[in-house]
């Protein structure tokens, strides 16, 4: 009997494991989803590997050396759909930093003989060097969006994924808004839901874990938390982690990492 | 893939599998004797070190989180520690029990997926544990069920199981209630018999009759299991305090890897992890954990690493106890964090990941901004320890035909849950015979 299931491969690139560890924790569903799908390569999960082409690859990850670079144009010409999850694989991932320091500087701070390390001066997301067909969102991705994004793939629709705000999600929740009432600094206005808002839950600040909304206002936000007293350099901060390779957050970051600056060097000629 | 053919020959397998990360590894063989060994790890480099210079320490947790995805809790309690110690600020005990709490979710999940997901299949010729479930469903079914009782908890306590949010320098944002963590009262004694049967499962597997010399390096901490702190000790006798560990520990860069390889001073290699935790702590063990240990067969100490797997689960069986333990006592910390004033000084966090010992050094300035960070993960202390388990693994197992051999090999490596993701901050096989 030949096996009809449609293939699905998971790659890694430069990443925690994170992202594709989700998959292996939807333990109630992972046994009906190697019964729907054929897992045909995914070496965090088996020693098998089937020959491509495949239908579907989730590719983790950030491209930061000249053969993964190589090898996404090979995983992409093996591959009918093609979807990055997470922000690594979506931004570039919190190592994409690297994007704003001097060149090499990095590889000198870590390791010894950096010669030994053949890496890129970036972090670039698969965006940048092969089409995608879809982008999950989150560091890390939530789990319920990548099964629902399985099931699309799985019969052909497009997947429900929200492209609001956690503010939105907060409202949802009933949730007191930080912001509004604590002056606690929240990302929550600009960042895209689908973490179910956990963060305002607790009393902390949302720190955009899942990248800009679409639509996102980060310079209205900015004004905002200046206007609390926050420090420009400490706003610049919380714009760049995980999705400062996101020109919506690393612009801004970049933006008020200049105006803090200024600030300095006013102080400098008042003084 | 295979080179050559009898006692001269080059065996390769190309994309090491079920461990987390990418890595290389070979094995050469000279008239039937294994010549050379080498574990390379290819995982691109991320450069945490470098990037939270600059950083404020407070962002230490949620940034070195993301070093690893499957044991995310590890570096934030490392990372926890570290900061507190150079700011000199002692939490309360209920923010230490709760951590520990955190912590044994991580261990659950953790050590769920490694012995039914990633290790058994080895032991019943399966290439995955999918195919292990067509053969054995209500086996991995069990194994998910911890799994998921292990993120259950870091769910309720971290308010995520992947990157938990709830974690910050000092405790956390909210202290989950009495009622929020008594919900995890049933699924984890479903869990402690789960894992009890866990023990025995793989206590029943074949294991290749090799033993190891090793100098196990762990925490030590009387009167309990070690978690989130402790004094470092090893099986020759150190016992040091973290601090103390991390002046003796030095760093090398080989061409071949992207881990920096970890020795102590005076080029002992050691390893850390499970094994090494049950040779210097078994006699912490509470009775279910003990007695399961005791019908598997396990000593007070194990020196096979083809049994790490059985360890494993009898730490599984620790942890379910111990969650259940701290939730009859929880009292939720009020406040739920201490606050952490920033102070220029260094500090050392040192705390047991799932693969082993973990440490985090900063430097930080007066603001609080960290000058210099040192991450010391556990697959870069046991990386050289692998390697010769690998070259004792190989040498015990040259009858084998290639392809065996080859698969002999990576299990030799899976044996300790290597965790390339984090030790670059591995895998595939190459035997060589000539």
């Amino acid at each position: 009997m030949t096996d009809t299931r449609p293939t699905l491969a998971v790659w890694k690139f430069a990443s925690c494991d994170g992202c594709q560890l989700s998959l292996l924790d939807c333990e109630d569903e992972l046994l009906a989803i190697t019964g729907a799908v054929r897992i045909a390569h995914f070496t965090e999960m088996s020693r098998a590997h089937v020959e491509g082409p495949y239908d579907v690859s989730l590719v983790e990850g950030s491209i930061t050396t000249e053969a993964d670079a190589e090898r996404i144009r090979e995983v992409r010409r093996s591959s009918r759909r093609l979807i990055t999850i997470g922000a690594c694989a979506t931004a570039g991932g919190i190592q994409a930093l690297r994007n704003f320091a001097e060149d090499g500087a990095y590889a000198s701070t870590v390791y010894p003989h950096p010669e030994f390390v053949s890496s890129l001066d970036t972090s670039t997301p698969i965006s940048g060097h092969v089409a995608v067909d879809l982008e999950l969102q989150g560091c890390p991705i939530d789990r319920r969006q990548l099964l629902e994004v399985i099931a699309a793939e799985l019969v052909g629709r497009r997947p429900v994924i929200p492209g609001y705000t956690v503010c939105q999600q907060c409202k949802g929740r009933g949730t007191v808004c930080l912001l509004v009432s604590k002056g606690t600094a929240c990302l929550g206005p600009v960042t895209r839901a689908g973490c179910g808002a956990l963060c305002p839950s607790i009393g902390r600040g949302c720190y955009g874990c899942f990248g800009p909304s679409e639509g996102a206002n980060p310079e209205a936000l900015a004004g905002r938390l200046l206007s609390e007293g926050m420090a420009p350099v400490d706003a610049s901060r919380l714009f760049a982690t995980f999705y400062v390779g996101n020109p919506v957050f690393g612009n801004q970051a970049t933006a008020l990492a200049a105006a803090e600056t200024g600030l300095a060097e006013q102080e400098e000629q008042s003084t | 893939m295979t080179h050559g053919s009898g006692a001269h020959r080059t065996v390769a397998v190309e994309g090491l599998s079920r461990v987390e990360g990418e890595g290389s590894l070979r094995v050469e063989v000279r008239d039937g004797v294994v010549h050379d060994v080498a574990l390379s790890i290819f995982e691109p480099p991320r450069f945490f070190e470098a990037l939270l210079e600059g950083r404020q320490a407070s962002e230490a947790p949620d940034i070195t989180a993301r070093i690893c995805g499957i044991c995310p809790v590890a570096y934030q309690m490392s990372a926890c520690a570290a900061v507190e110690d150079a700011c000199g600020v002692t939490v309360d005990q209920r923010i230490t029990a709760l951590r520990r709490l955190l912590y044994c979710g991580e261990w659950i999940q953790s050590h769920a997926l490694h012995i039914y997901l990633l290790h058994a299949p080895d032991f019943l010729g399966c290439a995955d544990a999918v195919e292990l479930a067509e053969r054995d469903r209500p086996s991995v079914e069990r194994g998910l069920a911890l799994k998921r009782t292990g993120n259950l908890i870091m769910e309720t306590v971290g308010g995520r199981a992947i990157h938990p949010v709830n974690v910050r320098v000092g405790g956390f944002y909210r202290a989950p209630t009495v009622a929020e963590v008594g919900v995890l009262v049933e699924p984890l004694r479903r869990a402690l018999d789960a894992a009890v049967a866990t023990v025995a499962w793989v206590g029943g597997f074949d294991f290749p009759d090799v033993e190891g010399d090793y100098r196990f390096v762990a925490l030590r901490s009387p009167g309990r299991y070690p978690i989130e702190s402790g004094r470092v000790a090893s099986s020759d006798g150190l016992d040091t305090s973290p601090a103390g560990f991390a002046d003796m520990v030095i760093e090398e860069h080989v061409a071949r890897s992207t881990a920096l390889h970890a020795r102590i001073e005076g080029r002992l290699d050691y390893l850390t992890g499970p094994l090494a935790r049950y040779a210097l702590n078994s006699s912490e063990l509470p009775d279910p954990a003990r007695q399961a240990a005791e019908d598997a067969g396990l000593g007070m100490i194990c020196t096979n690493p083809f049994r790490s797997i059985v360890v494993r689960a009898v730490e599984l069986v620790f942890a379910c106890h111990e969650a259940l333990r701290l939730i009859a006592a929880y009292e939720p910390p009020d406040p739920p964090a201490a606050f952490v004033p920033p102070r220029a000084d260094v500090g050392t966090g040192a705390t047991e990941a799932p693969r082993g010992l973990l440490f985090h050094r900063y430097e930080l300035d007066e603001n609080g901004l960290i000058r210099t960070a040192r991450i010391v993960p556990p697959t870069s202390q046991n990386q050289i320890t692998i390697e010769s388990d690998l070259r004792r693994v190989a040498q015990a197992s040259l009858e084998l035909p290639d392809d065996e051999l080859g698969w002999r090999c990576e299990q030799a490596v899976r044996n300790h849950d290597p965790c390339i993701s984090c030790a670059a901050h591995f895998l595939d096989v190459t035997v060589a015979r000539r």
